[in-house]
């Protein structure tokens, strides 16, 4: 609907439909964001995750690398905190504290870009499910369905194993576990928005299949993908960690998962070592939590059916 | 209102989020059949194909991506090009692969699910020997949490907006957020570490006298940690479903038809919205079966307790490519052996499905 209209010669009316366009997107983010504003856990959500992103970004600035390096550890072997290490210190002696700040940006990282690998799947077979019909479909909603029931950790757990231990290996068993909810969600809001007449008249003019796909479908169901992507991002963090923790990561890498790995081998649980223990969980609890909190908001802005849950 | 419950799917799947357990109000097919033979048909054809899509990708991962099984067994064995073509041909990895895929379908069908490198014993064996512990361990987390969970769940959502409402979903979703295998080693450091009352992880010990009673107590003692843990995880997603289930039905015509007849608030909640805001929830509660599975490996592997989770995970550490296929279509068959009965004792329990 913000296309300009074919076979309009004149350019400063097409500037202007669009100028429209603009302004009128201009307004409609600004609705959103009154909207979103009067989500008091969505706000705490979205201020706790801007605090951690910050965090994750400035990791550079605030401490050096080899605060991470084994061999130029510092400290004693699981020392409570104190005043030098303020969080204490792992099983090698370096700084918990540290380790975790670094720790984010693998752990944020492969939680995004898992998501967003889990959103392109799950949006395009969606949309795919949700237009095409007939035999496609149904294949796809089965394959879709099939996924949905499937223990999620197992399927990741044989894919990983397979793979080996890295980084792609986490962000693909993520991605290809986690889209089959997203796909059911398009697909549902597909079938919504096919049903209006400005599609029919689409179709009319002679838009084809991908036309009406990209240029009138997928921008209606773009606020839902948004919502139900924030949510992802939480379970795909909570994801990362289980992998991580199960030895599936790159070994080379800090992430709270593997953090939380190495405390169980090291045996910091029966030694004690509350402060190794604690500071990764709660990181993790954090961000799952913050991007929870956001997402329930969006759902609640995006679908009044849900406001006040 | 038909409600399939394989349709009725949670946005979010099994183990993701339990929290827009509502928002799905599209992909349902009309009608469920003409009868119950159809419609057992029907669910037995399409466990049957979903059984047959386990085994295929099983075969694709383990045996196309998991690369040769003949690197695998002579990893620390120096062969000659010779013997690794005889070990190929013995295996038949020579032939082509839709007559390799025939002899794996076959040898899953009969139980023979090859040898594990880790234990040289048959996979089968080891799945039998460890499935009690398994059972035993997710079978009561899973009725304790089930129990409280949906009993809380409809409380706060009854009373939506009050104190214990704020307080219960706040509990819920931060229990949610936690990973599984953190809560385990929290609790571990905490009953077990610092207060003493419980073991650190196993199943019995060792120095425990032989004989029923002592045995059962002690397995017993051992067992209250891990399912606390896994219990707490599977409960914050039964409040969560729970709740959202009841506010949809609390604006329903026959609580007001209820509340008329002078029912008390109390009985209109027991005896009016939780039995028909369960019927949903039952079909949320086993599509997170998987999610269950999940909990199970996390919990086990923290408290090595002896089961198949710790089993699947001990198959990973080598990796034992043969076990670790065996206990994924073990895993994968029964969740997806559970939601089939659940689809066909739904059709008892919710009239609406049987007269559709």
């Amino acid at each position: 609907m913000n296309t300009p209209l074919p076979g309009t010669p004149d350019a400063p009316r097409l500037t202007s439909v669009r100028a429209l366009a603009w302004q009128r997107r201009r307004a409609a983010i600004g609705r959103f964001w009154r909207e979103y504003r009067q989500q008091r856990a969505g706000m705490v959500g979205l201020a706790g995750l801007l605090i951690i992103v910050v965090l994750a970004l400035a990791a550079p600035l605030i401490s050096d690398r080899d605060a991470l390096d084994v061999t130029q550890a510092t400290g004693d072997r699981l020392q409570p905190p104190s005043l030098e290490f303020p969080l204490g210190t792992d099983e090698t002696g370096r700084s918990v504290l540290l380790l975790t700040l670094w720790g984010a940006r693998i752990s944020l990282l492969v939680g995004i870009t898992a998501t967003l690998l889990a959103m392109v799947i799950g949006t395009l077979v969606g949309i795919a499910a949700g237009h095409f019909g007939g035999w496609l479909t149904g294949l796809l909603m089965r394959v879709t369905d099939w996924f949905i029931v499937l223990p999620r950790l197992v399927l990741a757990i044989a894919l990983a194993a397979v793979l080996g231990p890295s980084l792609t290996t986490i962000v693909i068993a993520i991605g290809v576990t986690s889209w089959p909810g997203t796909a059911r969600l398009i697909r549902a809001q597909t079938l919504a928005v096919e049903a209006r007449p400005y599609l029919e008249r689409a179709k009319a003019l002679g838009a084809g299949h991908w036309h009406q796909m990209t240029r009138h479908v997928l921008p209606n169901v773009m606020p839902l993908v948004l919502a139900s992507t924030t949510l992802e991002v939480a379970s795909a963090v909570l994801a990362e960690a289980t992998l991580s923790f199960l030895g599936l990561g790159d070994p080379s890498r800090v992430s709270w998962g593997s953090m939380l790995s190495r405390a169980n081998s090291s045996g910091a649980v029966t030694y004690g070592a509350w402060w190794y223990l604690l500071t990764p969980g709660l990181a993790i609890l954090a961000v799952v939590l913050c991007f929870t909190l956001c997402g329930r908001a969006l759902e609640a802005v995006f679908n009044p059916r849900l406001r006040g849950r | 209102m038909t409600r399939d419950p394989s349709l009725v799917a949670e946005p979010d799947g099994p183990a993701t989020n339990p929290t827009n357990a509502s928002t799905d109000d599209g992909g349902r097919r009309p009608g469920g059949g003409d009868g119950f033979v159809r419609y057992l048909l029907s669910k037995l054809g399409g466990a049957a194909i979903s059984l047959f899509m386990v085994v295929l990708s099983a075969f694709f991962l383990f045996r196309i991506l998991g690369g040769d099984p003949v690197d695998a067994l002579t990893r620390d064995v120096p062969t000659t090009p010779a013997e690794r073509a005889a070990l190929r041909e013995q295996l038949g990895l020579d032939q082509p692969l839709s007559l390799q895929f025939l002899h794996y379908l076959q040898g899953v069908l009969t139980g023979d699910l090859g040898e594990s490198y880790q234990y040289q014993q048959p996979v089968t064996t080891l799945i039998g020997e460890r499935l009690g512990a398994t059972v035993l361990l997710t079978g009561t987390a899973l009725v304790v949490a089930a129990s409280l969970g949906l009993w809380i769940g409809a409380r706060a959502g009854w009373r939506q907006g009050s104190r214990f409402d704020k307080v219960q979903v706040g509990l819920s979703l931060t229990l949610w957020s936690a990973p599984t295998f953190w809560l385990g080693m929290i609790i571990i450091m905490v009953f077990a570490r610092y207060l003493g009352l419980f073991p650190i992880n196993g199943m019995v010990s060792p120095h425990t006298p032989p004989g029923f009673w002592p045995q059962t107590l002690d397995t017993l003692h051992h067992l209250v940690l891990p399912v606390l843990t896994m219990a707490s995880v599977i409960y914050a997603q039964y409040v969560l479903v729970m709740r959202s289930s009841v506010l949809d039905e609390k604006g329903g015509d026959y609580l007001v038809t209820a509340r008329a007849k002078g029912l008390r608030d109390d009985m209109v909640r027991r005896r009016h919205a939780v039995p028909n805001a369960l019927l949903p929830t039952v079909t949320l509660v086993f599509l997170q079966l998987g999610g269950v599975v999940g909990g199970a490996i996390l919990t086990e592997t923290v408290f090595s307790w002896p089961g198949l989770g710790l089993l699947a995970y001990q198959a990973l550490k080598i990796p034992d490519l043969p076990l670790l296929q065996g206990t994924f279509l073990f895993f994968s068959s029964a969740v997806i052996l559970a939601n089939t009965a659940a689809d066909l004792v739904y059709r008892f329990l919710d009239p609406r499905v049987r007269h559709a």
